[in-house]
């Protein structure tokens, strides 16, 4: 495995650098200064349990929340002290596919995905129209421009998202849990659409997932977060072999052990878990 | 001690949260003058859409309930005005008390009813299921992608709908002028012409336009202050349209008491 990388720039090379991450949302501190790279063109997973606080890393890669402290290099300029400006500039080279699809249900399935390249591109409407149209079809969603979110299937739902993040043909695409609430062959579905997409443009790719099957089907590399803090960093294959306790525990679906007394309860609410469990 | 905290506490609260609703204002304001140029057609289209939910769908509802309380009006002031032999008066009873009060806060209560829960409703709801974050992860403001459409489109259409109200309150009024206290249709518009002064119409359309700003300010505010969960969304719009209707009264507090001490008569 790839040691965690603790330098204070960005890695040549990286299509992300992240470097002694913090977040934290008022007084709880939610990831505890992670460090990790996102090669270009490569497909990272990130995995963990409810909780372990991998959303909120994805939330923070995009933008969405600010660090506490530390570094997130993307397109040579760091995330944690970028104007407002320069953010949505950065933005507008990258694209996310959100769990719940987040297409605006007020507009139709063209219309959600030409809002990025009628706001932001100096394009004319012909030609939005025909990219629109070349987007859907790239994520076998042709012909559904004038249907609402609301008539589309959760697995069709998820498809015209990523033709919505795709729309200003980004460098990086995130996409927050892709196959959650989707039946298995939807998800394969949209497993499959992602290496496509991978295959097709060479795009770099961020996944949060606690999907096993799924992980390792798209997956280049993995990082494991627990409460807070990676816990392994590698290829799937390194990943896959981990004799890491908690990678372990992830892999083969172990239960947490059950807490013996009511001390023990009390000292894992406090967060000392090691001692709670033994 | 305890209570003396607990009114500081609040009125601190209560502070911050006009500070917040002047900053969603003064954003979706400057969004409005300096936007880029880029989608401005999309935002027009937007604007143009919110004016028709606004104003034009809300126009059977406010002509029907402001008729009815021009009726009203004519009604409660003949009650005493009879007693005094003045029932020449009651077209003026009616026309101050609507131009100058009912007609603007009954067309804001309407409106409230209709577009800040409305507005508090869609936006909370966008909040929720992550499209305000799509927005913004496609470096759109969802200030002046959702506020700035609805804050132009409010401020055009409360000072319209506001007109309609008076007018429509006026015939109602005029109604019972004609069958109940012997005018007839050209005496009582007369009569009514004569009692307005161009400054009773002026201060109520003045108001009209301040109601727009705190319901399209309070309606969004709450939207976007929608916490996870969709059971948020119903507490979001009730409150908007608590916080909506306690807001504008206090605004036409304050603009009646302005208009009173600065007015030359």
């Amino acid at each position: 495995m790839t040691p965690t990388p603790e330098t204070q720039t960005q890695d040549r090379g990286s299509a992300i650098s992240v470097r002694n991450l913090r977040v934290s949302y008022g007084e709880r501190e939610i990831l505890h200064g992670i460090s990790f790279d996102v090669l270009p063109g490569e497909t990272l997973v990130i995995l963990g349990g409810s909780g372990s606080g991998k959303s909120t890393l994805l939330r923070t890669l995009v933008g969405l929340e600010r660090p506490t402290s530390g570094e997130i290099w993307l397109g040579g300029k760091n995330m944690a002290t970028i104007t407002p400006k320069e953010l949505d500039d950065l933005r507008k080279t990258i694209g996310m596919s959100f769990q719940g699809s987040a297409l605006f249900g007020s507009m139709t399935v063209g219309e959600n995905v030409s809002l990025p390249l009628k706001e932001h591109s100096p394009l004319d409407d012909s030609t939005i129209e025909i990219m629109v149209r070349l987007k859907l079809d790239q994520v076998g969603l042709a012909g559904y421009e004038n249907y609402m979110p609301a008539q589309l299937s959760g697995g069709m739902k998820k498809r015209a998202a990523v033709a919505r993040a795709m729309s200003m043909d980004p460098q990086i695409l995130f996409f927050d849990e892709p196959s959650a609430g989707l039946d298995p062959i939807i998800a394969a579905g949209i497993d499959e659409l992602i290496l496509k997409l991978k295959k097709a443009f060479g795009m770099t790719c961020v996944v949060v997932t606690h999907e096993l099957a799924s992980a390792f089907l798209i997956g280049d590399r993995m990082i494991l977060l627990d409460r807070g803090v990676i816990v392994a960093n590698g290829t799937k294959d390194e990943i896959q072999v981990s004799q890491q306790p908690r990678v372990r525990q992830f892999l083969d679906r172990i239960p947490e052990p059950e807490l013996k007394d009511e001390l023990s309860y009390l000292q894992m609410l406090i967060g000392d878990d090691a001692t709670a469990r033994k | 001690m305890a209570f003396t905290e607990a009114v500081g506490r609040t009125a601190i609260d209560q502070f911050a949260y006009v500070g917040q609703l002047a900053r969603l204002t003064w954003r979706a304001a400057v969004a409005v003058v300096t936007g880029p140029r880029q989608g401005a057609g999309l935002r027009y289209r937007r604007a143009l859409h919110q004016a028709m939910a606004v104003g034009v769908e809300a126009i059977p509802i406010i002509s029907l309930i402001t008729f009815f309380v021009g009726v009203i009006l004519a009604l409660q002031s003949a009650h005493e005005l009879k007693r005094f032999g003045a029932m020449e008066f009651v077209p003026n009873a009616v026309a101050l008390s609507l131009t100058r009060e009912l007609g603007p806060l009954m067309t804001a209560i309407i409106v409230i009813g209709r577009s800040g829960s409305a507005f508090a409703a869609e936006i909370g709801t966008m909040k929720v299921s992550e499209e305000i974050d799509a927005l913004e992860t496609m470096a759109l403001d969802p200030v002046q992608f959702l506020v700035a459409p609805k804050l132009v489109a409010m401020l055009i259409m409360m000072p319209c709908l506001t007109m309609w109200s008076d007018f429509m309150g006026i015939a109602g009024g005029a109604v019972f002028g004609i069958l109940g206290a012997g005018f007839t249709i050209s005496s009582y518009f007369r009569a009514t012409l004569d009692a307005l002064l161009k400054e009773d119409i002026i201060t109520g359309l003045i108001k009209a336009f301040m109601f727009g700003m705190v319901i399209t300010a309070v309606g969004c505010q709450e939207g976007l202050m929608t916490g996870l969960g969709s059971e948020q969304v119903g507490r979001s719009t009730t409150t908007a349209v608590v916080k909506s209707i306690f807001v504008v009264i206090l605004v036409d507090l304050g603009f009646t008491a302005l208009f009173y001490f600065t007015s030359p008569n």
